[in-house]
């Protein structure tokens, strides 16, 4: 009883990780959608975020290191410190330039490329991000703290102490998870609606859906790309934070790209729902695994059960959960 | 559709079944478009009127829908210059075109084969929706009256096309007559100035091919809407337009009332001498 009770604990905190896996892909599947682009950048994308919330936040000199060594200067700080709301709100408009910019240093000079030009040069810009995120803001492991709650919930783990047995001391769930879960829930609420129910929704699954049509009603392509990454910018810097909350924000935080990987294989590429359930399956499945199986085969298994899981999947269901019916053309 | 319908402009022409056409709407001015060593048009000027159902015609290959390319922006023109409502057009993105009242269809069918036949021609009026993201986003009451009043305009030309019992399908899964019907209706719903209608009874069988005619007819009557129509059977062009534009190997070899343009030897020989199908 109580190891079913525990076994229902590490679930829990499955589903937990696997909403953020699911923030993750997310970003993945709404560039994919819109350009048929897949995004190599999406985890470096959220690492950036990170980083510039904490610059923005903590009141770092950007690109200091370069000022200094030019000027012979000192500087490092400004000397304020923003509350967190404004910083992310500055953010969130550091992404949307950074989307312009994306949009008019790359994507508009690759225009009816091939996918893996698209693909490469999102690799281009994985590496050119990286660095330019190091020279901005250092290279530093940096803590972020957005005020939100850490730590596990103490009124979760007395209520349920007890249950089934004495032995059992209740479930324990960090407090950061919930609020994680509660803000990828809004985040994909607000998501479907705006694409549901808004003029520029409307355009954007237009353009996810055929090119030409989608220009001759009147849809600009170069509008709607800076949209998607604007868009996939927020999801990054969402995802960002609570990971960098976690556990810091360093160079690892954009490996969590990794992540997402398998949760796409399982979702399929082009599904939101199938990115959420697919974060879901694979942040449960390897808890689980970790939690069963682990102890018999000397653990550590959650590095590779993922992709594991994902290509039993894709011998299975090649497109996916929620993907579109992959149809070969004779 | 029982919508306001525009007065007619004043009539500068009347054809011989009694229809009003107006001013020059739009000009091409000695087109030419290369796409490397060929030529697809070669010198070509005619004009548009409006409130007329102007076609092209020709054999396969001879340009028709390079040219319609060059209206709706989506080819640019080697040479030459494009007038619209008496102003020079400047090179032009496909979306600007479109949001000037230019909409069009595709030979090919381009649909948003993923959406229902509701939502394809709902997009049909994205130009004029007006909305904020804001006031959307939060379902204000002016945003909620501009959607209903998008939807009642969506609903109205369902009707029209006699598609009701396909609205919620999605286009994918239609067959290729009702296709050609929607792309046709999410062109109408942008309520545009010009209509440019890409071969759009290709592949039907002959009561379709009615169907279409009859809508073609009706669109042009009764909101005055100015058409181009690119055909390949002669039999629908002679039924359906004011004017004839004939094309060959890119170059124009006729231009003119439908009787007119049939009874002329270059187009004969261009019809009949080349092989078609
Ligand atoms: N995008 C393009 N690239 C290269 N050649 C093209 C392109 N579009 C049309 N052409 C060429 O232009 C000529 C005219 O084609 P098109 O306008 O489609 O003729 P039609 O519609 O009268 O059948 C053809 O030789 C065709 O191969
Ligand atoms: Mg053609």
């Amino acid at each position: 009883m109580t190891d079913l009770l525990y076994a229902v604990e590490v679930m829990i905190n499955g589903l937990m990780a696997g909403v953020l896996y699911a923030l993750v892909a997310l970003g993945f599947v709404l560039i994919f959608k819109a350009s048929g682009i897949f995004n190599y950048a999406q985890g470096v994308l959220a690492l950036f975020a990170a980083l510039t919330l904490v610059g923005l936040q903590e009141g770092q000199v950007p690109f200091a290191h370069l000022i200094n060594a030019a000027l012979g200067t000192d500087l490092h700080h400004f000397g304020w410190q923003l509350p967190a709301v404004v910083a992310i709100v500055l953010t969130v408009g550091v992404m949307v330039l950074l989307a312009i910019a994306i949009e008019r240093l790359i994507l508009k000079h690759l225009v009816n490329q091939a996918p893996i030009i698209l693909f490469m040069a999102t690799i281009g810009l994985a590496y050119f991000l990286e660095g330019f995120g190091d020279i901005m803001w250092g290279a530093d492991i940096k803590t972020l703290d957005v005020g939100l709650p850490q730590g596990g919930s103490a009124w979760l783990e007395q209520a349920t102490a007890g249950w089934g047995s004495d032995e059992f001391y209740g479930f324990f769930i960090d407090r950061l998870d919930i609020v994680a879960t509660l803000v990828a829930a809004v985040l994909v609420i607000s998501l479907t609606l705006f694409s549901q129910f808004s003029k520029q929704g409307r355009a954007l699954r237009a353009v996810a859906d055929d090119h030409q049509a989608a220009l001759s009603v009147g849809i600009s392509l170069r509008f709607i790309w800076v949209l998607v990454w604007s868009i996939a910018g927020i999801v990054a810097l969402v995802a960002g934070i609570m990971w960098g909350a976690k556990s810091g924000v360093q160079f690892s935080l954009s490996l969590i790209a990794l992540k997402a990987l398998p949760v796409l294989m399982l979702g399929g590429f082009t599904s939101i729902p199938g990115a959420i359930v697919g974060g879901l399956i694979i942040g449960v499945g390897e808890k689980l695994f970790e939690f069963t199986v682990g102890p018999m085969i000397g653990g550590a298994t959650e590095n590779w059960f993922a992709y594991v899981l994902a290509l039993v999947f894709l011998v299975f269901r090649p497109q996916g959960l929620f993907g579109e019916r992959i149809i070969e053309r004779v | 559709m029982n919508r306001m319908v525009p007065p007619p402009p004043t009539p500068s022409h009347v054809t011989e079944d009694g229809r009003a056409i107006g001013p020059v709407l739009m000009e091409l001015r000695n087109i030419t478009l290369r796409f490397g060593g060929v030529v697809a048009i070669k010198d070509i000027s005619f004009d548009i009127r409006e409130g007329e159902i102007r076609a092209i015609i020709g054999p396969n290959g001879a340009g028709k829908s390079s040219m319609l390319n060059v209206i709706s922006g989506f080819y640019r023109p080697t040479e030459g210059e494009v007038w619209f409502e008496g102003a020079r057009r400047p090179p032009m993105r496909p979306y600007k075109v479109a949001r000037q009242g230019i909409a069009r269809t595709f030979q090919n069918i381009a649909l948003f084969s993923g959406m229902s036949t509701l939502d394809n021609i709902m997009t049909g009026r994205i130009t004029r929706m007006r909305s904020s993201l804001l006031s959307q986003a939060l379902w204000w009451g002016p945003a909620e009256r501009e959607e209903s009043a998008h939807r009642e305009a969506v609903e109205k030309i369902i009707d029209f096309l006699e598609i009701q019992h396909i609205r919620k399908t999605p286009v994918g899964r239609l067959p290729y007559g009702l296709q050609k019907r929607v792309e046709l209706g999410r062109a109408l719903a942008a309520e545009p100035r010009l209509l440019l209608l890409d071969e759009p009874m290709a592949g039907m069988n002959v009561e379709e091919k009615e169907d279409m005619s009859r809508f073609i007819l009706d669109v042009n009557d009764e909101f005055g809407t100015t058409i181009v129509l690119i055909e390949h059977d002669m039999g629908v062009v002679m039924d359906l337009s004011d004017r004839v534009v004939v094309m060959d190997y890119g170059r124009k070899i006729g231009d003119g009332p439908p009787e007119e343009v049939r009874a002329s030897k270059d187009v004969i020989d261009a019809y009949l001498g080349v092989a078609h199908d």
